[in-house]
């Protein structure tokens, strides 16, 4: 047959290594790549040619992602909103009746050079009963009180850099310690469990994504044993002329990332639909409590992460499958 | 140096069967032979020591002076490449044209579009099916099949080419037909190793017959013994 070949003198003189049952490098990276393009291109095709099926599988792997996703996203939104809130938790420091106001100004003088204290501002009895008055419409029964009833208090705005829920109450205790100061109140037991359940939400976010991403292996690793099945026949031939374990493993590698890449952009849609859907009604919600909020969404570079979370476990849910099923197709 | 070499080779299977016992023998480079015997002989477990698809319990098969017992596990797919073979049942993909099967080692080897299209198109060319390049092998008969199966072995140009029962399933002029190929091949150089039981064939061609029966070498003929 060598005869035949040389008959067709079509390449030039550099090329004749390759007439020689020898391949360049070059020529082998190339083909390579070629290859790679080839394989990447085919098991594509093979998906696309059974919708059905791989519309399915799609669709399961990408609510699979989605729903870890979409607690992280609502997890990301209540940090927003709770930092929000933090900014308001002020503390209010009572005092004992009769501190004259010479002393509580001084005190408050005292508590702003804290540390742990970015302002505070004393509001005398008089001003106190001044805003009730005006803040709920009750002038009338405010004039027929006898003697002022509300006390003197220091408005106390934390450091936000303390504003973990230890430094909070350290703060608490040490303003009980003057003399002047009869109790000290602070909205800490919501921040506390806010915070407590923010961690919580954040564990079963990870636990939820290792879960599902287990599951997500186990989908793609068992649609992967079936395609191997389905080719045993190709997987022989191609050992049989001297395909290596690499190269039988491509399309099969592919065919997972394919996958992967799928149920990542099925993941993504779901959740900017589903967050398009909601976030009229969340934000009208939040605005009653008098607050501004905008839900947010999947930033780009959360969005990239998900669909590139996608791809990693498709190709290696497929890795692991080949790894453990090939094997065992020998000639 | 002898093409392939066997020394004192045996294979036995778990459970004690034994396909091959003690065989010895060699071919040369460029030579032609049959390997004849009933089925059950041993004919297809020789060609899969050679082709590393089993391995010998005892002794050793050498292939260009290589020792295959040696031979590294990733190592095997290279060995392969070097060795052309025809299967009795073609081994052909259905799901993919004449062309790409007999493209599939070449893309294996690496093989850029080029180079790959003008070999494909040579080896179909020898076997004559250069005009059903783009049909699938379902839509061939059994004679243009092995024909595929042919053009595929010899498309990496390998040194040496082995064929299980080629003509199992041919008439004898199609037989004859894809002999004649074979000694072509064999006509530039190329060591060709056949098991075959169709021994008038066999009889007519007059080449070397190493012939095997219960696993071991009986009744070895030289070449042309016949003339």
């Amino acid at each position: 047959m060598s005869g035949n070949k040389s008959k067709k003198p079509t390449s030039a003189p550099a090329k004749s290594g390759a007439r020689h049952s020898k391949v360049t490098v070059n020529s082998q990276w190339k083909a390579y790549l070629q290859h790679h393009r080839l394989t990447a291109k085919d098991s594509l095709l093979r998906l696309l040619r059974s919708p059905g099926s791989s519309v399915m599988t799609w669709l399961v792997l990408g609510i699979a992602l989605a729903l870890p996703m979409t607690l992280f996203v609502s997890l990301e939104n209540v940090k927003q909103l709770s930092r929000v809130w933090d900014q308001s938790s002020q503390i209010s420091v009572y005092l004992k009746k009769g501190v004259l106001s010479r002393a509580a100004n001084k005190l408050t003088e005292g508590i702003s050079s804290l540390d742990q204290v970015s302002d505070a501002i004393y509001i005398s009895p008089q001003q106190a009963l001044k805003e009730f008055s005006a803040a709920t419409g009750l002038s009338d029964v405010v004039q027929g009180l006898q003697s002022n009833p509300l006390p003197g208090v220091i408005s106390v705005v934390p450091n936000l850099a303390s504003q973990d829920a230890r430094a909070m109450e350290k703060l608490q205790n040490k303003l009980l310690l003057y003399p002047q100061v009869e109790s000290v109140q602070l909205d800490l037991l919501w921040v506390k469990r806010l915070y407590q359940f923010m961690e919580l939400g954040q564990r079963l976010v990870w636990a939820l994504a290792t879960l599902l991403g287990l599951a997500v292996l186990l989908i793609i690793g068992n649609t992967i044993r079936l395609s191997i099945e389905s080719r045993r026949d190709e997987i022989l031939v191609v050992k049989l002329v001297g395909g290596t374990d690499a190269f039988v493993r491509r399309p099969f590698l592919y065919t997972g990332l394919w996958f992967g890449l799928g149920g990542g952009l099925i993941a993504w849609l779901l959740l900017t639909i589903g967050l398009y859907w909601l976030s009229g009604p969340v934000e009208q919600l939040i605005s009653l409590y008098g607050s501004e909020f905008v839900l947010s969404g999947l930033g780009a570079e959360d969005s990239l992460l998900l669909i590139f979370d996608g791809v990693v476990l498709g190709w290696l849910g497929a890795w692991l499958a080949v790894s453990r099923h090939l094997v065992r197709i020998n000639p | 140096m002898a093409h392939v070499r066997f020394d004192n080779v045996s294979k036995s299977y778990p459970g004690g069967h034994h396909a091959l016992s003690g065989v010895n023998f060699e071919i040369n480079q460029g030579e032609i032979a049959f390997l004849t015997g009933h089925s059950g002989a041993g004919k297809s477990t020789l060609l899969k020591l050679i082709m590393l698809m089993e391995k010998a319990t005892q002794g050793q098969v050498l292939v260009d002076g290589v020792n295959l017992s040696r031979l590294a596990n990733s190592q095997i797919p290279y060995h392969r490449r070097r060795v052309g073979v025809v299967f009795q049942n073609h081994q052909l993909l259905f799901d993919r044209s004449v062309f790409e099967n007999v493209a599939l080692p070449l893309r294996i080897s690496g093989y850029s579009s080029r180079d790959l299209e003008r070999r494909v198109r040579a080896a179909l060319d020898k076997v004559g099916l250069l005009k059903k390049e783009k049909q699938s092998p379902i839509e061939l008969s059994g004679g243009e099949q092995q024909r595929i199966g042919i053009a595929r072995a010899v498309v990496n140009k390998p040194s040496l080419i082995l064929a299980d029962e080629p003509t199992g399933n041919l008439d004898p002029a199609l037989s004859a037909e894809i002999m004649r190929l074979f000694e072509q091949f064999n006509d530039v150089g190329v060591s060709v190793l056949i098991a075959s039981h169709d021994l008038p064939l066999i009889d007519r061609l007059n080449h070397r017959v190493i012939g095997l029966n219960g696993g071991r070498l009986e009744g070895e003929r030289p070449a042309g013994a016949l003339s």
